[in-house]
């Protein structure tokens, strides 16, 4: 991965979007420094919240801001939460390694479990996470991540594993939460759909690098990538026929780990040209809130 | 919970039953009886009409099941009989020996459990590095070595060189005096530690390399638990069913073990008077202390059983 550069405003939404393998989770997962090391590692840059360097900081420093400043809802939550320990130990734990009394800690479990929509709250906390269906889960990876009042929530991909109808429900919580607490959100998604509904600004993602950063009115009326383009092709359209074929694009993304010079895409991309093939772009002003890595960019 | 703890309750009633029979069994296919035992050869002096006489006395000339039937009876009832050796009730003997291997095995568990798992936990963490290096060598050294060859390694190298062999003075217990009780105790708990140790580092190494990349692992750092508590509350619980198995499986050598380890620095525990038992073909003790011995190993594989549906969760019926 390389030159990622992601800023998120307080109380924004922010959405990550690109297909599997672009990189989107490596770089959430690289903001609390969660990368699995080995085999992935921070090799450079700085990871900036309120002033800080997260960067920088040693593991007990860092532990300070994860959960209490920025905290994060993972892609699976049937492994996300300890399978040995009941749902109010996790949550209590989360909110006591952050100074939060014991008793304090105990009834802002069950308010926070009340909050997430469980209809029994209490019967949810004593529960060991195998007793819980993977929505309900995840409701309670988001109570417990809300739970310290954090300034920023990650949330990677967190309705990949569920229903569809759960889906939405999850994304209406989180709205909510949203909503009510002002807090700043980043959602990951491969999913366009839910983009377009939930997040002010997108960040798109190709092959390790963001190819496009734009609001998110910006970028489907004007989408200035063509990667972008592609992808908002290829959404099932309101009042097309039925039975046509979904588009598809066209080719493989290329493994980010044999990426020779050049733009990452020009092979997939319909109007390259032979800069393409040796220069690659860096990100250019594309329209009012937009820029765009694509030399063909008409600024 | 109860269903479980009753029925692990009564099929280890119905193991120890069959323990009973293989022990008795196995005794009486020893060649010699009590009587040739206590006489000696001059038991060839005796006519045929004593002989009699002896072997209506001590039952030896009823059917195996007869015999098998009255010991269990006694036994049932708390009788242990008498120590023909010694001619003492098996009951005190085996009441002055018992505290000495238990305070023995409990020791060595101990032992052996700190240096298992606080090694097996601090390599897992650091895997190649020297902490890791060390704790492997221990381990090799422990598994590799018989602890017979360490005992005797110990009394000599602390005789010889410290001139220190603390059971010289004739065993103490510790509520007599604690200090030179814990020192007498403490060699003998090292050399079967050592052996646990070994077993047990492997068990929690292994198991904490296969659960230290997990999802749940990652949510226990990213939402701001310290490290400390990461590894000790949220890996090791997650990681300490094998580690449990390994150590039931360690609990039941370590039985056997005392046998050897209290021969060697003379404690006057369970192991030594089985010892002697044997030698001096003393059914009563040999089958009573044999049968102590089995139901302690019958009731660790219990606890041990108990013990993985306290820790997952997963496992309660």
């Amino acid at each position: 991965m390389r030159g990622v550069d992601l800023d998120v405003m307080a109380g924004e939404k922010l959405g990550i979007v690109g297909e599997s393998g672009s990189g989107k989770s490596l770089t959430v997962l690289s903001v609390l420094r969660l990368l699995p090391d080995p085999p992935v590692r921070l090799l450079g840059g700085s990871i900036t919240y309120a002033g800080q360097d997260l960067a920088a900081m040693d593991e007990k420093q860092l532990a300070s801001v994860r959960g209490k400043e920025i905290a994060m809802v993972y892609q699976d939550p049937m492994s996300s939460l300890n399978p040995l320990l009941r749902v109010s130990t996790q949550i209590i734990e989360t909110m006591s390694a952050h100074g939060v009394p014991k008793d304090t800690a105990r009834r802002r479990c069950r308010e926070v479990l009340h909050q997430v929509g469980m209809a029994d709250p209490d019967r949810v906390a004593v529960a060991f996470p195998h007793e819980l269906s993977g929505g309900m889960l995840q409701r309670v990876m988001i109570a417990m991540a809300v739970a310290v009042s954090p300034r920023v929530l990650i949330a990677d991909e967190p309705t990949t594993a569920l229903d569809v109808t759960i889906q939405r429900q999850i994304l209406d919580l989180v709205e909510a939460l949203h909503e009510t607490s002002g807090m700043a959100v980043v959602w990951v998604t491969h999913d366009l759909g839910v983009v377009a509904q939930f997040v002010d600004r997108v960040l798109v993602m190709y092959a390790g690098r963001i190819v496009e950063r734009a609001s998110t009115a910006q970028l489907f009326s004007r989408p200035a990538h063509p990667y972008t383009k592609a992808l908002i092709g290829t959404l099932p359209r309101d009042g097309a026929a039925h039975r046509s074929a979904l588009v598809q694009i066209g080719g493989q993304p290329p493994d980010p780990a044999r990426l020779g010079q050049g733009c990452p895409f020009r092979d997939r991309c319909p109007i390259a040209v032979d800069r393409c093939a040796h220069e690659e772009p860096p990100l250019l002003p594309a329209g009012e809130d937009s820029v765009a890595a694509c030399w063909r960019v008409e600024g | 919970m109860v269903m479980q703890v009753a029925r692990r309750v009564s099929s280890m009633i119905v193991t120890l039953f069959g323990v009973s029979i293989i022990i008795f069994l196995i005794l009486r296919l020893l060649p010699g009886n009590e009587v040739t035992a206590s006489l000696g050869v001059s038991a060839g002096l005796l006519s045929r009409a004593q002989l009699a006489a002896l072997d209506r006395y001590y039952g030896i000339g009823q059917p195996f099941y007869a015999q098998y039937g009255s010991w269990l009876g006694s036994v049932l009832t708390g009788n242990l009989g008498v120590s023909l050796a010694s001619r003492t009730s098996v009951a005190s003997l085996v009441g002055a020996a018992l505290p000495v291997t238990l305070e023995l095995a409990i020791a060595a568990m101990l032992i052996g459990e700190v240096i298992g798992v606080v090694f097996g936990v601090l390599g897992a963490l650091r895997p190649a590095k020297l902490l890791d290096d060390v704790g492997q060598g221990i381990s090799v050294f422990g598994l590799a070595v018989p602890t017979f060859v360490i005992g005797t390694g110990l009394v000599t190298f602390l005789a010889s060189v410290f001139h220190y062999f603390p059971s010289s003075q004739g065993f103490v217990s510790i509520t007599v005096n604690p200090w030179l009780n814990i020192q007498q105790i403490f060699f003998p708990a090292l050399t079967l530690g050592l052996g646990i140790g070994a077993a047990v580092m492997r068990s929690t190494r292994t198991a904490m390399l296969e659960v230290i990349g997990l999802n749940f692992a990652r949510t226990a750092r990213g939402k701001g638990l310290s490290r400390r508590t990461v590894v000790w509350k949220h890996l090791l619980l997650a990681a300490l069913v094998p580690i449990v198995t390994m150590s039931g499986i360690q609990l039941g050598y370590l039985l056997g073990g005392t046998v050897v380890v209290e021969d060697i620095f003379v404690l006057p525990g369970l192991g030594r008077l089985l010892l002697t038992s044997i030698d001096n073909r003393d059914f009563a003790v040999v089958q009573s202390v044999t049968l102590i011995y089995a139901a302690g190993f019958v009731f660790v594989n219990m606890l041990v059983d108990l013990l993985y549906t306290w820790i997952d969760p997963r496992t309660r019926a």
